[in-house]
């Protein structure tokens, strides 16, 4: 269990917070992109609620992928990925602790930031709420879903673009649920069915995810 | 058998074969010494030798059993050192050999890890982001894994890049009581390894087109 705890866990998140200015980066990112469109489109309340869950969904896409290289890149490049995978610990376990902890340092300030995003975007407390419980089921598929292509691409230089042209495809259907849910907010209609549906993409994730990337990894080893 | 043994083992990178049918065999006490040309495939054996990539024909059995197969404990008696040196450039030396140690289920005291790099030359180092220190002061710090894990195998990728004359001969010393005492090394060098290494086999890898 040390291996685990203080080989990965706490290995990640040191470095998460020796390399402060690549965790805020995205955040910033994200921040800005959503309060150029109150400025950019006028501050109508009524035009910014019926694009704000969109605005915001897709500004956590983008922004998530700036930050999404560095769960393997500095791993692969200096080799400590070749001495993971020679430390006998179990591979599959390993990714999903650094998932884990990519998600804690990326996901989790973006979660608390949520509310000032909602706040730009006129967003009523019913859809900010929604937007929280899609944010929070949607942000570990992004991680996890994001990881293999990382795993994948982490071999070529300058991949950065081509992750972006692999996964934004790949979020579509996020998107399309995470925003039509919190358009049925606005309504004030039932949005559990969405909700349930990101679950259901989540914990299929959860599943198989951690298998996908360890085979990506090995195959970026070769 | 005890020992390592590779046997018929071919690799072939983008189209070209590196080696063919080719088959070493380590046993207790030996230092292996493969020499070769640039792009001989001395890197890309030492990797199949560690499991870490795949031949595309042969086997590598250690101890009799493969090291390829999920039951095999092979990593517990290996330590590898790539040409690449593992460390995180955002971290001390002290913290990169800490987690490393923690992974590999090695048990150190920080103190006991302070004492390895002194024995390395890196007294007041230790907690220097690893960036700051100079190659071969990196290279010392990579080193310090011999010392730290107990492991019968050594497979070790140009191990003398960047070291002084010192460093050199300190690591030859290691070598030789690492031999004496029943430990297992394969290497790889552009120079020639001096007598202070003890007793040697050497492997020329040619250069195929």
């Amino acid at each position: 269990m040390s291996a685990f705890y203080t080989g990965v866990f706490k290995r990640d998140l040191t470095l998460a917070f020796r390399q402060k200015a690549e965790l805020l980066q995205p955040l910033m990112f994200l921040v800005l992109v959503v309060s150029l469109f109150p400025i950019g489109v006028g501050p109508a309340p009524e035009i910014l609620q019926v694009i704000g869950p969109g605005v915001i969904w897709v500004a956590a896409i983008l922004s998530s992928l700036m930050g999404m290289e560095r769960l393997f890149r500095d791993d692969f490049h200096d080799g400590s990925l070749e001495q993971l995978m020679l430390s006998g610990m179990n591979l599959n376990l390993v990714v999903a602790v650094k998932i884990f902890v990519h998600w804690l340092v990326s996901a989790v300030p973006l979660l608390i930031l949520s509310p000032l995003l909602a706040m730009f975007l006129h967003m009523t407390f019913d859809m900010y709420i929604a937007l929280l419980m899609t944010l929070l089921l949607g942000t570990p598929l992004i991680s996890m879903v994001g990881a293999i292509a990382v795993g994948l691409t982490v071999g070529v230089n300058r991949g950065g673009v081509l992750l972006a042209l692999l996964l934004i495809p790949v979020f579509i259907p996020l998107l399309i649920f995470a925003t039509s849910a919190v358009d049925s907010a606005a309504l004030q209609l039932p949005y559990l069915s969405q909700l349930a549906i990101i679950a259901a993409m989540l914990l299929l994730a959860v599943a198989f995810s951690p298998f996908a990337i360890t085979y990506s990894l090995k195959v970026s080893q070769n | 058998m005890s020992g390592l043994s590779a046997s018929q083992l071919t690799c072939i990178k983008r189209d070209r074969v590196l080696f063919k049918a080719l088959s070493l065999q380590v046993s207790k006490g030996d230092l292996l010494y493969l020499r070769g040309p640039n792009g001989a495939g001395k890197t890309s054996l030492l990797r199949i030798l560690t499991g870490l990539s795949l031949p595309e024909e042969g086997d590598v059995v250690f101890d009799g059993v493969s090291i390829f197969s999920s039951h095999s404990n092979y990593t517990e008696k290996l330590v590898y050192l790539g040409h690449k040196s593992a460390l995180n450039p955002a971290l001390s030396a002290v913290e990169n050999l800490h987690f490393w140690a923690a992974q590999h289920r090695v048990s150190i005291k920080t103190a006991n890890l302070y004492e390895v790099l002194d024995t390395l030359g890196l007294v007041g180092l230790e907690e220097v982001p690893v960036k700051f220190l100079s190659a071969g002061q990196q290279r010392r710090v990579a080193l310090s894994r011999l010392w730290l894990k107990t492991a019968e195998l050594w497979v070790l990728d140009e191990p003398f890049t960047a070291l002084d004359v010192e460093g050199v001969s300190l690591l030859e010393k290691l070598f030789a009581n690492h031999c004496a005492a029943g430990g297992m090394i394969i290497t790889t060098s552009h120079q020639a390894l001096s007598s202070m290494a003890g007793k040697y086999r050497t492997y020329d890898l040619e250069y195929n087109l």
